[in-house]
């Protein structure tokens, strides 16, 4: 057994159980925690395959940002677990339908890979990331730009969805907040001194 | 496989070069942070311990690894546990793709700057999970100020770096060393110069050091995150916050002002300084960043929150981005002297 299939299993083991606590952890946070674990890990096992780049991004963006700020909010959640179990049963056979239908999507993607996944990894001269580069500006540009300008407007709807209008919110100008002088605020007077009687 | 394994022995111990002066330097950071901060307040500072107080670091270091470890009764103990690891580990791993001199690095991998943007960026789970972990208002709420404080700063650095990547071409640390050879002048910090402030304030927010300090907010919360832990699991906090700062430090060193590059390049001066070895002048650059980090915090009072979420969204990201543009023209027009 080589080093790269040690440390590839490794990683695959830390995947499958990862994953696995995502669904059966009973505390959110947890299962969070879980899921970047899962992320770590298949990066990892991308990183065997050469691929840095994907896994340097997937670290990077699911990782560093979009974790950070669901952790962020699920944090902030007071959830009763108890509540959360209820619907277990009702919603039982909905599940089943989805992970069949997942599975089945699966099964037909990886029946038409022919080449075996773990084999040596093609080497090849032109680095990773050029490589990338090269094919998403030039035949992949259209749905690239297009992937750009959804994104662009999920932005703005969520902006304009918990925009405020001025009356509702207290904004201050900053810049009058730094501009103001001593005189604005405050009045020295001269008072005569009172003769004491 | 003996191969394998001869071959790993030879990184463990090259890792172990770089980690032992790191934390070295981490322990006596401390120290010159209270001198240097002492007599920027008219104060002497630690004296007491050994010569000149030199032997204060590791005074420090022996009473917290003494002192009892707290754990607060609600906890969630394992998390509580792991998350100052979460914090130090990623700070120790960015070292891997940091070169020191000329072909002195450990890892020199072609998507060294994405490596580091991934590591840093990893940081901030070790303070929310701390935050969290604790079970404490105090606590929780230095981590959420500091979750949000990081995501706003971590798009103005990154953009910042993209400005050094697309004007060096290459997101090899090394190869943007030497893009900048030349002069003092071919050094970056003067075509990015807005990148190259924008980066230096964002690396201090995103150590959270003063005066963007708002997650330990000693004033209203206490001390933020890591309010409820104490000894050997504090000291760990500190010694990531410290590593931190050495790292954005060197990166500055390397992205904007040439790395182990001499400052004596083009001039007369540059065949009397020859003999110097490059990195030395890395360390030295690196040291200078530290220095400013120092006298800042002496110098700059705490930021409000509101604030510092406006410059980050409102100020930072948009100077980046129309300062990207700009690169983008003077690469293609192939401005001299740097874009050549």
């Amino acid at each position: 057994m080589t080093i790269e299939k040690l440390i590839f299993y490794f990683f695959a083991t830390v995947l499958v159980f990862a994953a696995v606590r995502v669904i059966t952890a009973r505390n959110p946070v947890h299962a969070a925690l879980f899921l970047v674990l899962a992320f770590f890990s298949a990066a990892a096992t991308w990183l065997l395959l050469q691929a840095e780049f994907l896994a340097i991004v997937l670290v990077l963006v699911y990782v560093g940002a979009v974790m950070v700020l669901f952790l962020f909010v699920v944090m902030m959640l007071d959830i009763n677990i108890a509540k959360l179990r209820e619907g277990f049963i009702r919603y039982l056979s909905v599940g089943i339908l989805v992970g069949l239908l997942i599975l089945v999507e699966m099964v037909l993607v990886v029946r038409t890979m022919t080449a075996p996944v773990l084999t040596a990894a093609p080497v090849s001269a032109v680095p990773n990331i050029e490589a990338i580069g090269q094919v998403l500006y030039s035949i992949y540009i259209y749905p690239f730009e297009l992937a750009a300008v959804i994104l662009l407007v999920a932005m703005v709807a969520a902006i304009a969805l918990t925009m405020r209008s001025p009356r509702q919110h207290k904004y201050i100008n900053p810049s009058l907040q730094v501009n103001v002088r001593r005189a604005d605020r405050i009045r020295l007077v001269n008072l005569p001194a009172e003769p004491k009687d | 496989m003996v191969d394998t394994l001869i071959y790993l022995l030879i990184v463990i111990i090259k890792i172990l070069i770089i980690m032992v002066p790191l934390m070295g330097a981490v322990a006596y950071l401390t120290l010159a942070e209270r001198k240097v901060i002492g007599y920027m307040q008219i104060r002497i500072g630690p004296n007491r311990v050994g010569f000149y107080g030199w032997g204060q670091p590791l005074a420090d270091a022996f009473k917290l690894m003494f002192k009892e470890i707290v754990i607060p009764q609600n906890s969630d103990y394992f998390l509580f546990f792991i998350a100052p690891m979460l914090c130090i580990a990623p700070a120790l791993a960015a070292w891997a793709v940091i070169p020191f001199a000329d072909g002195l690095v450990l890892s020199n991998i072609n998507a060294g700057l994405l490596y580091i943007l991934a590591m840093t960026s990893l940081g901030v789970y070790g303070i929310i999970i701390a935050g969290w972990a604790s079970n404490s208002k105090y606590a929780f709420l230095g981590a959420m100020r500091s979750a949000a404080q990081i995501v706003a700063y971590e798009i103005a650095m990154g953009f910042a770096l993209v400005g050094v990547l697309m004007a060096a071409g290459s997101l090899n640390l090394s190869e943007i060393v030497k893009a900048q050879n030349g002069s003092l002048i071919h050094w970056y910090w003067l075509p990015l110069f807005p990148l190259f402030l924008v980066y230096l304030i964002s690396a201090v927010a995103e150590t959270n050091r003063a005066p963007f300090d708002v997650a330990e907010g000693e004033a209203e919360i206490v001390a933020g995150f890591h309010v409820e832990y104490s000894g050997m699991l504090f000291a760990v906090f500190f010694l990531a916050e410290y590593a931190n700062m050495i790292l954005v430090a060197a990166l500055a060193s390397i992205m904007f002002l040439g790395g182990w590059l001499s400052p004596f390049q083009g001039t007369p001066l540059e065949a009397t300084f020859a003999f110097v070895p490059g990195i030395f002048w890395f360390l030295a650059k690196t040291s200078f960043f530290l220095f400013w980090y120092l006298w800042i915090r002496a110098t700059f009072p705490r930021y409000r929150y509101d604030q510092i979420m406006r410059l980050g969204w409102k100020v930072f990201i948009p100077i980046t981005l129309v300062w990207i543009v700009l690169i983008g023209v003077a690469v293609l027009l192939k401005l001299p002297p740097w874009f050549v």
